[in-house]
């Protein structure tokens, strides 16, 4: 079972870094989703199932699509020249020593870690919508509110009032 | 069971936020620089999940939707004041988007 | 008679205040009632105070009268007070009789100008400022009048300040009386340290009991204080700053450097004249300086064809012969040539400003001519100045004067034949220079035509002052001659009485000279510049002439010692490196704020890139631990 972990994990740095280094808006996000599915069937392997439907379908399938809904709005695609102006090979070098020195530093946290022996049982869904609306009812009600907040923050800034210029004094 | 030990778990779940981290900085459009915020989100996700595995609790699957719902908002919002930007400013470079800079 | 004295310096004072607050608002009749006028009153204060003094000598020798208290801190006290001796009386009367007859003759001289009333604001400043330089009580207030004095000179000399070569002159003649000026103050601390006080008499007879002859810290004193009477005086090596300084108004001319401020030295000198004898070698330094400016300022005079020019090397020469007597002991002798100089050489200014004025500001002699026929007045009157200058003997008063100090720079104890010979040497040039300036001015073919011709205002003075360079000199004639002392008696109320060597007895035999040298001269100046003036001309064009004619190089000199390497300084420190000690500290902030505000630079990324060195700064440093 662990090779499957390692080919889901290649996959997804993969296709995360097709992503970030793309220069077709569209075609990294499209890189995302694959690496978000990669990343749902890692989920899988850690015996979380639930999430993993969860990360397909909400993640993937609302967030990304809403991603692509707004670059399709905005026209990005069309900008090809600008992003590789804006993308020289030197610009990677500083973000990259950085997070270097920053993955090493991870690397050394995590060293000592003693693994648990693995049980037989894994974590059901049951017991997470158990723990979900018993212990974490508060956390539940505020992550409703909050959605509520964006629902309305989200129309009111996507409002637009349409500025009514003279055609004289219209910016050319 | 999964065998592979914890510690290659979070170092995965490492590369990838900080893959993401890298994308922040280096890209200058501003969808892209959500994109590699959306990555980030993601990575730490998955640390909460493989902490949740390892501890035999299902909280971390609890912080996860939690993480999700999180996510989903600030993403709405997020692209609802870029679209606001781009019609104002009329491009999405981050970098003309100076105007709090020091004018000395 | 307190409150009189009290008054001569103040009422100057007053119009100049009412000058300077509304003169723009007078009338020009009203402004020259009050200028002059001011100065009339103090004239006749001064007579009245002389009078009231005659008659209480010989037992009171001098008035002191405490005006108000000026400072009052430690173990300092200067307090505003004026003291009237003899010798301060002498000077009082000569500034305000002849500042008098010079306002007067402004009124008609200035009549055109657009600045009168402010001529007359600053020329009465100018006087009470000297007023004051002559009557203080304490070193320290007449120090004060010499400054008040320098500044009304710049003012002046600047008048017509549109024009910039003026002002060039001006601030030549501040920044060169400025040295002198130091050095006195300098002088003038060193006595406060070593005497506690700065009343005048009180030094003196402190400084006579405390101080040997010849100690160095006399001979320094008085060394600094000789400084700034040169620099004030215009001699060697000060006197740079005289003959530029004839770019002001021809009154002021008169008034400041002929009659009263270039003789400031001699008062100073006269009036401190007990450190003087406590320092041999400076006395003698006077005498030297004095005969040494007198010989160089004559070739210079004879050089010159502006006619102020002329003048004003004459007076530098003339104040020469006054430090010549100071150097040698002759009190009275200086004061009184002071006097008759006064008056002659104001007269001489006076005339000359109106041969200027009429010839539409011509100021070369060898461009007029033929005046004397056009105006008699003029001419008769600067006939009588130029031969009082010359000594021309036995009718002016300038021959018993310049007579007594040649006698006395032989005869007195610390006299020499070697000043005697420069002396006469020097009267020889006066001759020669004054008729040159007669014969070429008045005579000959006229070149310029007069515009107009003097009023009344402008030249009733001149009358009167030529007067008295004939009368003036009748109160002191010399013993083989008339032996009248009423001068000498007054002077020496207050000064030391001259001494002369043991057995000299030639003083006749010396007139005789001095009066063959002076005809001789005027004779050679005829024969040269009247009838033959073609003998003048080769020397005229040589280049030792050309030499004189610059002032013996002396402006050149101290342009290349002094100006040159200060412009090439500060055109080395264009960009004022040695200000960085001041505001070094506040470029370094701002440096800084340049620096730090490059990371302000509203970039999103920038800031996000900030973030994540800290985090990895942080978080290494955290497990490392």
């Amino acid at each position: 079972m662990d090779v499957f972990f390692y080919i889901a994990a290649v996959v997804a740095i993969i296709s995360t870094v097709k992503a970030i280094s793309g220069r077709n808006a569209i075609h990294s996000l499209l890189y995302l989703i694959l690496s978000l599915l990669a990343i749902s069937v890692i989920f899988y392997l850690l015996s979380a199932p639930f999430i993993a439907a969860l990360e397909v379908i909400i993640y993937a399938g609302a967030i990304m699509v809403l991603f692509i809904f707004v670059t399709m709005m905005l026209n990005i695609g069309l900008e090809r020249e600008t992003e590789k102006k804006w993308l020289k090979p030197r610009m990677w070098i500083v973000p990259s020593i950085l997070a270097a020195v920053l993955l090493v530093n991870l690397i050394f946290a995590v060293k000592n870690i003693h693994p648990i022996p693995p049980d037989e049982e894994a974590i059901l869904p049951k017991q997470v919508g158990i723990s979900l609306f018993s212990t974490y009812l508060l956390g539940v009600e505020i992550a409703a509110i909050l959605l509520m907040a964006g629902v309305i923050g989200a129309y009111h800034l996507g409002s637009q009032k349409k500025k009514v210029k003279h055609r004289f004094l219209e910016i050319k | 069971m999964l065998t592979v030990p914890v510690g290659t778990q979070i170092l995965f779940a490492g590369i990838l936020f900080f893959l993401g981290l890298i994308g922040l900085l280096v890209r200058r459009n501003m969808i892209f620089m959500l994109m590699s915020i959306e990555i980030m989100f993601n990575a730490a996700g998955l640390v909460f999940i493989i902490a949740g595995t390892h501890w035999k609790q299902p909280d971390g699957q609890v912080m996860f939707i939690f993480i999700l719902a999180v996510t989903a908002v600030e993403v709405s919002i997020a692209l609802a004041m870029i679209l606001q930007v781009y019609h104002h400013f009329k491009t999405l470079d981050s970098d003309a988007i100076n105007n709090l800079k020091d004018q000395n | 008679m307190n409150t009189i004295i009290a008054l001569i310096p103040a009422i100057p004072f007053l119009s100049f205040l009412i000058l300077a607050l509304f003169g723009h608002k007078m009338t020009r009749k009203i402004a020259g009632i009050i200028g002059a006028g001011s100065i009339g009153i103090i004239g006749l204060f001064t007579i009245i105070v002389a009078i009231g003094f005659f008659n209480s000598l010989p037992e009171v020798k001098s008035y002191t009268v405490k005006v108000w208290e000026w400072i009052n801190a430690g173990n300092l006290r200067v307090d505003i007070s004026f003291s009237l001796d003899s010798l301060s009386l002498v000077f009082c009367f000569v500034i305000t009789f002849v500042g008098f007859l010079i306002h007067l003759y402004s009124i008609g001289f200035m009549a055109k100008d657009e600045g009168f009333t402010r001529f007359f604001a600053y020329m009465n400043l100018f006087i009470g400022s000297m007023l004051v330089l002559v009557l203080a009580d304490n070193i320290l207030l007449m120090y004060l009048g010499w400054e008040g004095v320098g500044l009304c000179s710049y003012l002046l000399i600047g008048f017509w300040y549109k024009e910039p070569q003026n002002g060039y002159a001006a601030r030549k003649a501040f920044i060169i009386t400025r040295i002198g000026d130091t050095a006195m103050i300098i002088g003038i601390f060193i006595l406060f340290l070593n005497f506690g006080t700065v009343n005048i008499n009180e030094l003196m007879q402190q400084a006579s009991s405390k101080w040997v002859a010849g100690s160095s810290v006399a001979v320094l004193t008085a060394a600094l204080l000789l400084g700034g009477a040169l620099g004030k005086s215009a001699q060697l090596p000060l006197q740079t700053w005289l003959p530029d300084a004839m770019a002001g108004p021809s009154p002021v001319s008169a008034l400041i450097h002929a009659a009263t401020m270039v003789t400031a030295g001699v008062y100073l000198i006269a009036r401190t004249h007990v450190l003087f004898s406590l320092a041999p070698v400076v006395q003698s330094a006077i005498a030297i300086i004095g005969a040494l400016t007198l010989f160089i300022a004559g070739f210079s005079a004879l050089a010159q064809h502006d006619l102020k020019r002329i003048l004003a090397y004459s007076t530098i020469s003339q104040i020469g012969y006054m430090f010549l007597a100071l150097g040698v002991g002759a009190w009275s002798a200086a004061v009184f040539h002071f006097m008759i100089h006064a008056f002659f050489k104001a007269l001489l200014f006076l005339g000359a400003g109106i041969v200027i004025l009429v010839l539409d500001e011509e100021h070369d002699i060898f461009k007029m001519g033929g005046l004397r026929k056009k105006m008699p007045v003029v001419f008769y009157t600067f006939l009588i100045g130029s031969a009082s200058l010359s000594a021309l003997p036995l009718v002016t008063a300038g021959f018993y004067s310049k007579d007594q100090i040649l006698w006395y720079s032989f005869s007195s104890q610390s006299g020499s034949i070697l000043l005697w010979l420069a002396g006469i040497i020097g009267a020889l040039l006066t001759a020669l220079y004054s008729f040159r300036m007669i014969f070429i001015t008045f005579f000959g073919k006229s070149k310029t035509e007069p515009s107009f011709l003097p009023g009344k205002l402008m030249t009733y003075p001149l009358i009167i002052l030529a007067v008295l360079s004939v009368f003036g000199g009748f109160v002191e004639l010399p013993a083989s001659i008339g032996n009248i002392h009423l001068f000498s008696n007054l002077v020496d109320n207050t000064l030391p009485v001259t001494v002369i060597k043991t057995g000299e007895g030639h003083e006749l035999l010396f007139q005789a000279l001095s009066a063959i040298i002076a005809l001789t001269g005027i004779y050679i100046a005829y024969l040269i510049y009247f009838k033959k003036p073609s003998y003048s001309e080769p020397y005229s064009h040589s280049r030792i002439n050309k030499f004189f004619e610059k002032g013996w190089g002396f402006d050149k000199l101290y342009d290349t010692l002094f100006v040159k390497p200060v412009v090439w300084f500060s055109v080395i420190d264009k960009n004022d490196f040695f200000d960085l000690w001041n505001i070094g500290l506040s470029r370094l902030t701002l440096l800084f704020n340049r620096l730090l505000s490059t990371t302000q630079n509203g970039k999103m990324r920038w800031y996000l890139l900030s973030f994540v060195i800290g985090i990895a700064i942080i978080l290494t440093y955290i497990l490392s631990k």
